[in-house]
């Protein structure tokens, strides 16, 4: 009887395993494959049977790139807009969240219902006024456009403002009596209370602006301008034989984001957790 | 009297602080957002290339747009992309929630891989399957078909027939990770008595599934289908980068709403006619988000 169970836990046990190599093939696969094609010569990408590896690497393709299109100013341009949009998101999001969350006056639970209202307004739907607008105040083909659209989200504000929430009011009263003002009071002690939902908010706008691929299509449209996506893109459809080399490009734009996703994972599976089961 | 007037004064004061901590991001908010939300209202009954003056002309984009065949079809695949897509990635991001909530060796690393491929760079990734999926002979997945299943090598995102089939299966690859993390949340909500009580009651695997799991989950399940409902409707970007051809554009066998309304105002430079395919969108995305609150509110009356 025992025995028997013990087989079937056995029996159970591998098959889960068997499941988890699977799972694991079919999620790293795509990302194997475009590291070993992005150190081979085009003409051995489709050669069957696919080599995965003791081929010699074809370093130059990791050189060629920076050549054949302006990928340094592709990713000085995406590193620029992505770190400028991720911390003036944090910014006014932890700002205005901290006045939703502690503080008391006249509109404050009906301007909060206009942030949650917008949260599902999907962009695509007021994209085009959007940009009719900013062209209008000549912003088209501008980077400062491309700010404006991601820096100020309704989503920044209620994720703060959920996580203040959480926090005691107090405390805040405590450091009122102790003589602190608001701004104080939101530097001092708020601020550093709430690393797990700035972290949070970190991934989520660096990111998407990192990705971000239909703003900059439709914002920027000379060349020394594009994002590393839109800059990928035009290379993909200009040169679309050249395997080695798209490849060797994409493994380059995944690294900054793999690095951020690794250092800040932990904090990532926590605030998606709480924003997004509990809203 | 002059107590009353200092607490007024107070009151004044703490709403002006209040307001200086909105204020930065309320005003790129009302100007940046709310303003084209409204125009986007307006516009749709305008007719309008971006340069002449604005002709009012009532439902006039409506009635172009339902009897216009692109827009038909895009209401089409999308909807197919979403009736597909919700349910496919729901079960796979439940059943790996599931396997990767148990004690196993390398659970962080397993769902970490899951989860890479929703944040990594959809250009890049989607230039890996495009030649993953090529539609040639030589291409790993043609070949695992043509060796492993004995079956014909297939045309991908090159035929119509299979395009959206791929799209789909894109999707699912690329997001699951996400949904995975929401329910694994909800899983860790559950209280562990409960499956103690089904095992004292002789429940198995299966029975523990359906009895205790899937009843807790249910509003964690409420919450993903509408999330990737909306999420299905405001797909593009997918759509460009698989079946998007060199100049980037989408013939009616792939053609999804946002794309129609990108082609409409940034190709065609028919404002009007895109502002009136996006009030649609709109509408669609409002009616899901509805049905949430409807449905919270249910739930919280439970």
């Amino acid at each position: 009887m025992n025995s028997s169970i013990s087989r079937n836990q056995k029996i159970g046990r591998f098959f889960l395993y068997l499941l988890l190599i699977i799972l694991a093939a079919i999620m790293l696969v795509p990302f194997i494959w475009m590291v070993t094609a992005s150190l081979k010569p085009n003409k051995d990408i489709f050669v069957i049977p696919y080599q995965w590896v003791g081929f010699t690497p074809r370093w130059q393709n990791y050189v060629d790139i920076w050549i054949k299109i302006p990928l340094a100013i592709f990713t000085k341009n995406t590193v620029k807009l992505t770190l400028i949009v991720t911390f003036l998101e944090l910014l006014t999001s932890s700002f205005a969240a901290y006045a939703f969350a502690k503080l008391h006056f006249k509109g404050r639970d009906a301007l909060f219902l206009a942030y949650v209202a917008t949260i599902a307004i999907p962009w695509q739907s007021y994209m085009v006024p959007q940009f009719l607008f900013m062209r209008k105040i000549g912003l088209a083909d501008t980077h400062l456009a491309i700010i404006i659209l991601q820096a100020f989200t309704a989503f920044g504000v209620f994720m703060m403002r959920q996580f203040y929430e959480g926090i005691p009011d107090s405390l805040c009263e405590a450091a009122r009596i102790d003589g602190m003002n608001e701004y104080q009071i939101y530097a001092k002690i708020m601020l550093p209370l709430s690393k797990p939902a700035l972290s949070t908010l970190t991934i989520f706008t660096f990111v998407n602006t990192w990705n971000d691929f239909l703003g900059p299509l439709i914002y920027l449209t000379s060349e020394k301008k594009k994002t590393l996506q839109i800059g990928l893109k035009m290379f993909i459809s200009q040169y679309s034989a050249e395997y080695g080399l798209i490849m060797a490009a994409s493994v380059l734009s995944l690294i900054p984001v793999l690095i951020v996703f690794l250092s800040l994972q932990k904090y990532f599976v926590a605030g998606i957790a709480s924003t997004g089961v509990k809203g | 009297m002059t107590a009353e007037m200092n607490a007024a004064k107070r009151k004044r004061q703490q709403a002006l602080v209040a307001y200086s901590f909105i204020a930065p991001n309320f005003i790129g908010f009302a100007i940046f957002t709310l303003g084209p939300i409204i125009l986007a209202m307006i516009m749709a009954f305008m007719e309008w290339d971006g340069n002449n003056p604005w002709k009012f002309v009532g439902f006039g984009n409506f009635q172009n747009i339902f009897t216009d065949d692109r827009f038909l079809a895009a209401l089409k695949n999308t909807a197919v992309y979403a009736v597909f897509t919700v349910p496919l990635t729901l079960i796979m991001a439940l059943a790996l929630a599931i396997l990767l909530n148990q004690k196993i060796k390398g659970r962080n690393f397993f769902r970490t891989i899951t989860f890479f491929p929703y944040v990594a760079s959809l250009v890049a990734v989607a230039a890996v399957w495009n030649m993953l999926f090529t539609p040639a002979k030589g291409g790993i997945v043609n070949q695992i078909l043509i060796n492993v299943f004995h079956m014909k090598a297939m045309k991908w995102a090159a035929a119509p027939a299979t395009v959206m089939l791929t799209i789909i299966m894109f999707s699912i690859w690329k997001n699951m990770g996400y949904y995975m993390v929401i329910y694994l949340a909800g899983l860790q909500g559950i209280n562990q008595e409960l499956y103690e009580a089904a095992s004292l009651d002789g429940a198995n695997g299966w029975k523990k599934f359906l009895y205790v799991t899937w009843p807790q989950l249910k509003p964690t399940t409420f919450f993903v289908v509408i999330m990737l409902t909306i999420n299905c409707f405001k797909v593009y970007d997918i759509v460009y980068m698989l079946a998007g051809g060199s100049n980037g554009v989408v013939n009616k066998s792939a053609i999804v709403l946002v794309y129609y309304i990108y082609e409409e105002a940034f190709r065609n430079w028919k404002l009007g006619t895109a502002s009136a395919a996006s009030m649609v969108l709109f509408v669609i995305v409002l009616v899901i988000t509805l049905i949430q609150f409807r449905g919270e509110k249910n739930y919280a009356n439970d």
